[in-house]
């Protein structure tokens, strides 16, 4: 196809889209090493950008997903004030009512109510205080993962055993073994002294330093009968079909107890506000690196478009002379840009999708922070998640930025004039 | 040397000579580096945080205990108070401050709750320059005497146990013949720490009293100890195991195995960043140059052919980069001291106090520049700068005259 068939610039009817692309894309080509460069620019921030920014909502996700699953679920039903005061009598009364409701709540995968109360445990040698949890044995594998971390022996067997699992760090500071029986010494909930002497049939490591160091599980029956709780619970713990689910679901739970006073609907980011925080606060780390990338690539490439604009002004010149419109022009500028952006960015998207992707079978070993990442309930292994949006927010970011700067020398040309330019070196 | 005046003055006009883009790659030069060295300072203003407050909570530069207690800090792994020849070299002007202490885990109750902490029996007037809690007390009154027998308790745990000033608690914990042994204490003080894990992990007490209601005699479970300058460590620890064969001396690296971890995280991520903008900004550095070569490849023939070596241009075009660089340098250091001299009264992160802990970081984080970094941003940056643009500078001076002139 010629240029005469596309419609000629200098033709009154208005040029086709092919021509402004093959004047552009031959304008882009003949300086092959300046346009290899600045695609490599575009391309290398659009690598790493997608890398990141995966890397950190693989992190967050992984972060989120460990700190609820251990222990605390997606979302509770409790009393009000017993988030803030944990408090034998702030309790939930009619508990099996209560969680027959929210079990229909469509959403809602697991349930399972707790009890818990802060009490000294003892050894026959040793005293520590401890969180004494009461659970109920069938159903809290299906909203925590202790049961599953199980080190020595097994989990507890009956809903009314006399029995506990104890953490790995905790039965260590009282030399217990599986086998050995523990005291439980604390305070009912008629203020009288609440005793409970328990064998102990496992030991679990959840993983969660501060799990581990302080947590007694027992059967909820046995709990509720040793602090006189009758049949009241202080949380029901709720597992949902995915983080995304988790508002909804709570705002469904909350219509659903909308006659039950004094109960409270709990989602995992109220639950977990320094999880929350925490990610809030690294996130604005990772915008203020990323943004200081975007800026400094941008401008990196600005110095490009302005040159390909400026050592053209002869040409341009005499283009204008001939009668081409301006805008013409600067529309092939910014269309010369825009395919240089985006070859740049297809190929550091793809090249970062490959390598996140690479990454996300593999996952990423940080061996020597073990602990560390344990600390903020990331596996020793991370895993990088590469899905719509941490495909395309980086790559956007750059777009937006340099296609802003590939329009400063556009304007430069609607301001040429002719007889100037022609004379310029 | 004049010949190199010359050179130098050539290349500022040259640089001078297209100022918009000058301007635009001193921009991409300039906010790289401050990205660099101010992310760096914010790093190590957390590393600092947290080393400061691994040391200062409570374990010092360093701490003897007897064999076992790390693993078992109970009443069962204490040791008698240091000898002659330890106290010898502890009251050398080399340590600011030590102290004993006695350190069990107990359980504190109020009328309305019971909680889990660290009891720990101190004599007050050793405390101060080697741990927090002799200036945080923030109600109420410090300890007066190792055999006094009121307690200190953290702010958020008198919330929790509904407890306050002047009230009674009762604390709990293992004595040496394996009973429990409790006693009541009158709340003398609050204090406040930087996290709100400080203050509802430890309690104190005067260590006399401690001693007497564990049934501990004179014996102590720590000596902690501060030194005036840090990098004395690893020389003093020697020394004190020598004077101490039979206790297990560690310094606070080992201790403090977390703040470890997260300074060398927090180096590898200082290191990582400086690489990728390193990367962004000499793309935009070799291209500028190649440009600034191209469009003079009339001059340069023209300068061969007068008979100026291909060196010389070579250097020239280099030296052009240099002043750049040197330029962007100025520029981006000087906004990263203007943007850390606003910081300097810290970041305020008490409104994300939850997640600041996290983190391992305190209410306030004051951004640091290392000395170390700077020169590691900006010897980064020039260097690998100034080698980026042989490139360009070798492509200038390898133009055959003849072909450069007559090229349009």
């Amino acid at each position: 196809m010629t240029a005469r068939d596309a419609g000629s610039p200098l033709s009154p009817q208005r040029p086709g889209f092919r021509l402004y692309l093959r004047l552009a894309w031959r304008n882009l080509w003949r300086n092959p090493r300046r346009t290899l460069l600045t695609l490599s620019a575009v391309a290398f921030a659009a690598v790493v950008l997608v890398f990141m920014v995966s890397m950190q909502l693989g992190g967050y996700g992984a972060m989120i997903r460990g700190a609820i699953g251990v222990f605390t679920g997606d979302l509770q039903v409790q009393a009000h004030g017993y988030h803030a005061k944990k408090r034998l009598r702030t309790a939930i009364g009619d508990a099996a009512e209560v969680e027959a409701r929210v079990a229909t709540v469509p959403g809602v995968t697991a349930i399972a109510s707790r009890a818990e109360a802060y009490a000294l445990v003892s050894s026959a040698s040793r005293t520590y205080g401890a969180m004494i949890v009461g659970v109920e044995p069938t159903k809290e594998p299906s909203v925590s993962t202790i049961p599953r971390t199980i080190r020595k022996g097994h989990y507890l067997s009956g809903p009314s055993a006399d029995e506990a699992v104890v953490g790995q760090a905790l039965a260590s500071n009282l030399s217990l073994t599986v086998g050995d029986e523990i005291t439980v010494l604390g305070q009912g909930l008629d203020g009288s002294l609440a005793v409970a002497a328990l064998k102990v049939v496992g030991i679990f490591s959840s993983g969660v330093p501060e799990l581990d160091r302080q947590t007694v599980e027992m059967p909820l029956a046995s709990f509720q009968s040793s602090f006189l709780l009758g049949d009241r619970v202080h949380t029901i713990v709720v597992r949902t079909s995915g983080l995304e689910a988790v508002p909804h679901v709570a705002a469904a739970i909350t219509t659903t107890l909308a006659q039950h006073r004094g109960l409270v609907v709990l989602r995992w980011d109220q639950l977990l506000e320094g999880l929350k925080q925490g990610i809030a606060m690294d996130a604005a780390v990772g915008w203020f690196l990323y943004t200081a990338l975007v800026l400094v690539v941008t401008f990196s490439i600005l110095n490009t478009f302005l040159m390909s604009v400026l050592e053209r002004t002869r040409e341009l010149g005499v283009l204008l002379a001939l009668g081409t419109r301006p805008r013409f022009l600067s529309r092939v500028v910014v269309l010369e840009s825009a395919i240089l952006l985006l070859l740049g960015l297809a190929f550091g998207t793809l090249a970062g999708a490959g390598l996140t992707a690479y990454a996300g079978v593999h996952g990423i070993a940080f061996s020597s922070s073990e602990e560390l990442l344990a600390q903020w309930s990331l596996p020793a292994r991370l895993y990088p998640r590469l899905d719509l949006l941490s495909l395309t927010l980086g790559p956007a970011a750059i777009l937006l930025a340099t296609m802003a700067a590939a329009l400063f020398p556009a304007r430069r040309i609607r301001r040429l004039r002719p007889v100037d330019a022609m004379k310029a070196v | 040397m004049a010949q190199l005046a010359l050179l130098l003055r050539l290349a500022r006009r040259s640089v001078l000579r297209n100022r918009r883009r000058t301007l635009i790659i001193l921009v991409a030069i300039g906010v790289a580096l401050w990205a660099m060295i101010f992310f760096a300072a914010l790093t190590r203003g957390w590393e600092n945080d947290v080393v400061h407050n691994a040391i200062f909570t409570l374990t010092g530069h360093l701490q003897a205990h007897a064999p076992g207690y790390r693993d078992d800090p109970s009443v069962d792994h204490t040791m008698s108070t240091p000898g002659s020849a330890v106290i010898r070299l502890l009251d050398n002007p080399e340590v600011e401050a030590w102290a004993q202490r006695v350190r069990v885990p107990a359980v504190v109750m109020s009328e309305h709750d019971t909680a889990g902490v660290t009891l720990v029996g101190i004599d007050p007037a050793a405390e101060r320059g080697l741990s927090f809690i002799a200036d945080a007390v923030h109600r109420g009154r410090y300890l007066d005497s190792p055999d006094d027998h009121g307690i200190l308790i953290g702010r958020a745990l008198a919330d929790r146990l509904g407890t306050g000033l002047g009230k009674r608690v009762v604390v709990m914990s293992q004595g040496t013949d394996h009973s429990v042994a409790d006693l009541g204490f009158r709340v003398v003080g609050l204090f406040e720490g930087d996290r709100e894990a400080t203050e509802m992990a430890y309690v104190f007490v005067g260590r006399g009293t401690a001693a007497t209601m564990l049934g501990l005699g004179d014996r102590v479970s720590e000596v902690a100890v501060m030194l005036r300058d840090r990098r004395r460590l690893p020389s003093f620890v020697a020394r004190l195991r020598a004077a101490a064969p039979g206790l297990e001396v560690q310094p606070w690296t080992t201790l403090e195995p977390m703040a470890q971890a997260m300074v060398a995280l927090g180096q590898a991520w200082i290191w990582m960043f400086f690489i990728v903008m390193y990367v962004a900004m000499a793309f935009g550095l070799i291209n500028t140059m190649l440009m600034a070569v191209m469009e003079r490849t009339r001059e340069f023939g023209m300068l061969q052919a007068l008979g100026m070596r291909p060196r010389l241009i070579l250097t020239q075009v280099v030296f052009e980069s240099c002043l750049l660089l040197a330029a962007g340098t100025v520029a981006g250091v000087g906004l990263a001291a203007g943007t850390l001299a606003l910081l300097h009264g810290g970041i305020n992160l008490s409104f994300l106090a939850q997640g600041a802990e996290m983190w391992g970081m305190g209410k306030v984080i004051y951004p640091a520049a290392a000395a170390g970094d700077v020169i590691g941003a900006v010897g980064l940056v020039v260097v690998l700068g100034v080698l980026s643009s042989v490139y360009p500078a070798w492509r200038a001076a390898r133009r055959v005259p003849i072909e450069a002139i007559t090229r349009n």
